[in-house]
């Protein structure tokens, strides 16, 4: 699935998203949260990239720079445009960005808050077209009866209101609607997390579906690690801000080499009680993004952890083709991973 | 030796402007002495106000209209016999004595259900106090001690915090303290894992299966996660909009499932070794709001085995089909509900 020849649809240079903390009557800034502190990545085009971590650790951030809905405090975005050019997203202005946006669109976490209540489907999945210049109203219904039945919903909803609808139904509005303009990236922010276990799979699926026939790209933010083996090609595991490991799926699972990495997997419950989980415990707390420890993050509840790991960084480095991490005994460690 | 808890053709309805919502509508279950129950269930299938039925905190316009709750009740207030807690006034002095006491909730949401405004000592000790004759130093002894044995690291700084001074682990275990300071038999503990990490819920899974042991007291264990129930419980029960679909030792619920609905969840999630990219098995449609609830069986229109003339318009009744196991369906017997 991947090709190492092809050039990525979007490469992610040294991002960082620092948001400042502000103190007393004059409103002083004396610190920063760490959000997103010095990610790099890339996603070829047509594949999916998992973005996984714990709440906090900075992977919804990333996401929303990438859309610009943050600004960046510094780093690059190269996002590879449909006429071939590369542009840096950081650096774009909102003028410059706004024709760009028709190729990034977002799938949000929450079926029930991202539907305005007073608007019917077809305002809602027609709106992206209004903005971006469909004026003709009857091309616009057309185009909106297209979506919604490559989604799986009927057209004679169109004039119906999101309360109709329940919330497996909502997220296949919500992907109608980013789909209305034709994006070439589609960030999914937890798209399944709040559903039903029994529609979360009917969403996956169409997902699924959707990117083999139109060619999408995935970049899919997600806490679970179970729905995110399923549907992404590689993964990119995050720690408080910063990138600890990035691989295929089918490797990353086999053989982590970051201790986090092998410390989430081992803490999935799995769904047969003939198969004891939760044996290995990762002890403590995730630390403060505003106060991280020094050297390398994760030191402190890291069972492997040597004198080197408290003081220094480690670097976010290629081991293996394709596998990066950012740990200082990834090449001595031996990880349990799944299958 | 009766069950600790016999809840026998539970029925609680919501009297709506708009209609009957009939939440809960005929569940029958039995939990012994040190069990540990599992209940799962999509959202609307009564899991929630049947535990909030079993308390009596069901709000109005909710009540129980049908039904029995046989506690065996063996406390200082109201001796050793077996108490009919649906038949109890739910504000009176018995229920009040029962309700912390003997059962106690933890609740999904430990933002919530501490107030913000008190620090968490003061409300585990009133807890205490309501329950135990214990003046206030002792009372703080044993909150002190509770909060060690949950594992939270300086308890006596803890216990002069506030909810929202704590971290969602610490949280969560403190009202996992709370929750077991006056040694209740019967702990429901309802989604108490849904609002926390992965790693936190394995320590918190970790934490509940260590107490229970020591403590021997039987829990409720109410979640939508599949994963946690196989690891977590011994008996399970599967709920749909309301009804019972299938109870079993969690062994054979997992491996010889009977009713399609069970086979359909279990088949339907991704699991960790499940082939990736390929197409989940999914259950068809969505869960019927509750005020249209299908006629006869509530699963058939959604159901691959649905037999017309039978199932879309009598409703089976749960029929023990092997040893502890009991399915409502018509592909294993011809019991109906008794109108």
């Amino acid at each position: 699935m991947t090709n190492a020849n092809s050039t990525p649809l979007l490469q992610v240079k040294h991002l960082k998203k620092y948001f400042p903390i502000r103190k007393g009557f004059f409103r002083r800034t004396v610190g920063y949260v760490r959000a997103v502190d010095d990610v790099s990545f890339f996603i070829n085009e047509g594949e999916t990239l998992g973005l996984v971590g714990e709440s906090g650790c900075g992977k919804t951030t990333a996401s929303r720079c990438i859309l610009r809905a943050h600004a960046p405090t510094s780093g690059e975005m190269l996002f590879r445009t449909k006429d071939g050019q590369t542009v840096d997203l950081a650096k774009l202005k909102r003028g410059e960005l706004r024709p760009l946006r028709r190729q990034m669109q977002m799938i949000f976490q929450d079926p029930y808050g991202s539907l305005n209540p007073r608007m019917t489907l077809f305002d809602i999945v027609g709106e992206p077209l209004l903005v971006h210049g469909m004026t003709n109203r009857k091309e616009r219904t057309e185009r909106v009866a297209e979506l919604l039945q490559l989604v799986g919903l009927r057209p004679e909803y169109m004039q119906r209101f999101p309360h109709a609808f329940s919330g497996g139904q909502r997220q296949r509005i919500g992907i109608a609607r980013a789909l209305s303009v034709n994006p070439r990236l589609v960030v999914a922010d937890e798209p399944v997390s709040a559903l039903d276990v029994s529609v979360q799979a009917q969403i996956l699926n169409l997902m699924l579906d959707l990117q083999k026939r139109l060619n999408l790209t995935y970049l899919f933010v997600a806490h679970n690690l179970s729905v995110v083996k399923h549907i992404c090609d590689r993964v990119a595991v995050m720690y408080v801000g910063k990138l600890v490991e990035m691989a295929t799926t089918e490797e990353l699972y086999r053989a982590p080499k970051h201790p986090y990495t092998a410390a989430l997997m081992a803490a999935v419950p799995v769904a047969d009680p003939r198969i004891k989980t939760g044996n290995v415990e990762l002890k403590g707390e995730v630390p403060s993004p505003a106060k991280p420890p020094p050297g390398c993050y994760f030191h402190p509840r890291c069972e492997y952890a040597v004198a080197l790991c408290r003081t220094q960084p480690p670097e976010f480095r290629e081991i293996t083709p394709g596998h990066f991490v950012a740990c200082h005994r990834a090449d001595e460690l031996k990880l349990p991973g799944i299958v | 030796m009766p069950p600790l808890l016999s809840v026998k053709n539970l029925k609680t309805y919501f009297f709506m402007d708009e209609g009957i919502v009939k939440a809960v509508d005929g569940v029958t279950f039995d939990v012994r002495a040190g069990q540990v129950f599992g209940i799962v269930g999509e959202s609307g299938c009564g899991k929630s106000v049947t535990m909030k039925a079993i308390l009596r905190i069901v709000e109005p316009p909710g009540r129980i209209v049908k039904g029995e709750i046989l506690l065996n009740s063996q406390s200082a207030h109201n001796g050793n016999r077996v108490i009919d807690l649906a038949q109890l006034d739910a504000n009176g002095k018995e229920m009040r004595a029962i309700r912390g006491a003997e059962i106690a909730l933890i609740p999904q949401e430990p933002m919530a259900a501490f107030s913000p405004v008190h620090t968490v000592g003061d409300q585990v000790i009133e807890a205490i106090m309501l329950h135990q004759p214990v003046n206030k130093r002792e009372a703080r002894q044993i909150a002190r001690q509770m909060f060690a044995d949950v594992g939270i690291p300086m308890p006596e700084q803890r216990l002069d915090e506030y909810a929202w001074q704590l971290s969602g682990g610490l949280r969560q275990r403190a009202i996992i303290a709370m929750a077991l300071s006056c040694n209740p038999r019967l702990l429901i503990a309802d989604e108490p894992t849904t609002a926390v990490d992965v790693t936190t819920q394995a320590q918190v899974l970790r934490l509940l299966r260590r107490l229970q042991e020591e403590r021997n007291s039987a829990i409720i264990f109410i979640t939508h996660d599949l994963g946690v129930i196989a690891q977590m419980a011994e008996y399970v029960m599967v709920m749909y909009l309301g009804l019972v679909m299938e109870q079993g030792p969690v062994d054979d619920i997992f491996h010889a499932p009977k009713h399609p609905y069970t086979q359909a969840l279990l088949r339907s999630i991704p699991s960790m070794d499940s082939t990736p990219r390929v197409n989940l098995p999914t259950i068809s449609g969505s869960i019927p709001h509750p005020f249209n609830k299908p006629r006869g069986c509530p699963f058939h229109p959604r159901c691959p085995k649905s037999m017309p003339g039978k199932c879309d318009v009598r409703v089976p009744a749960l029929q023990a089909v092997a040893e502890n196991q009991s399915v409502s369906c018509f592909l294993y017997h011809d019991a109906e509900v008794a109108e």
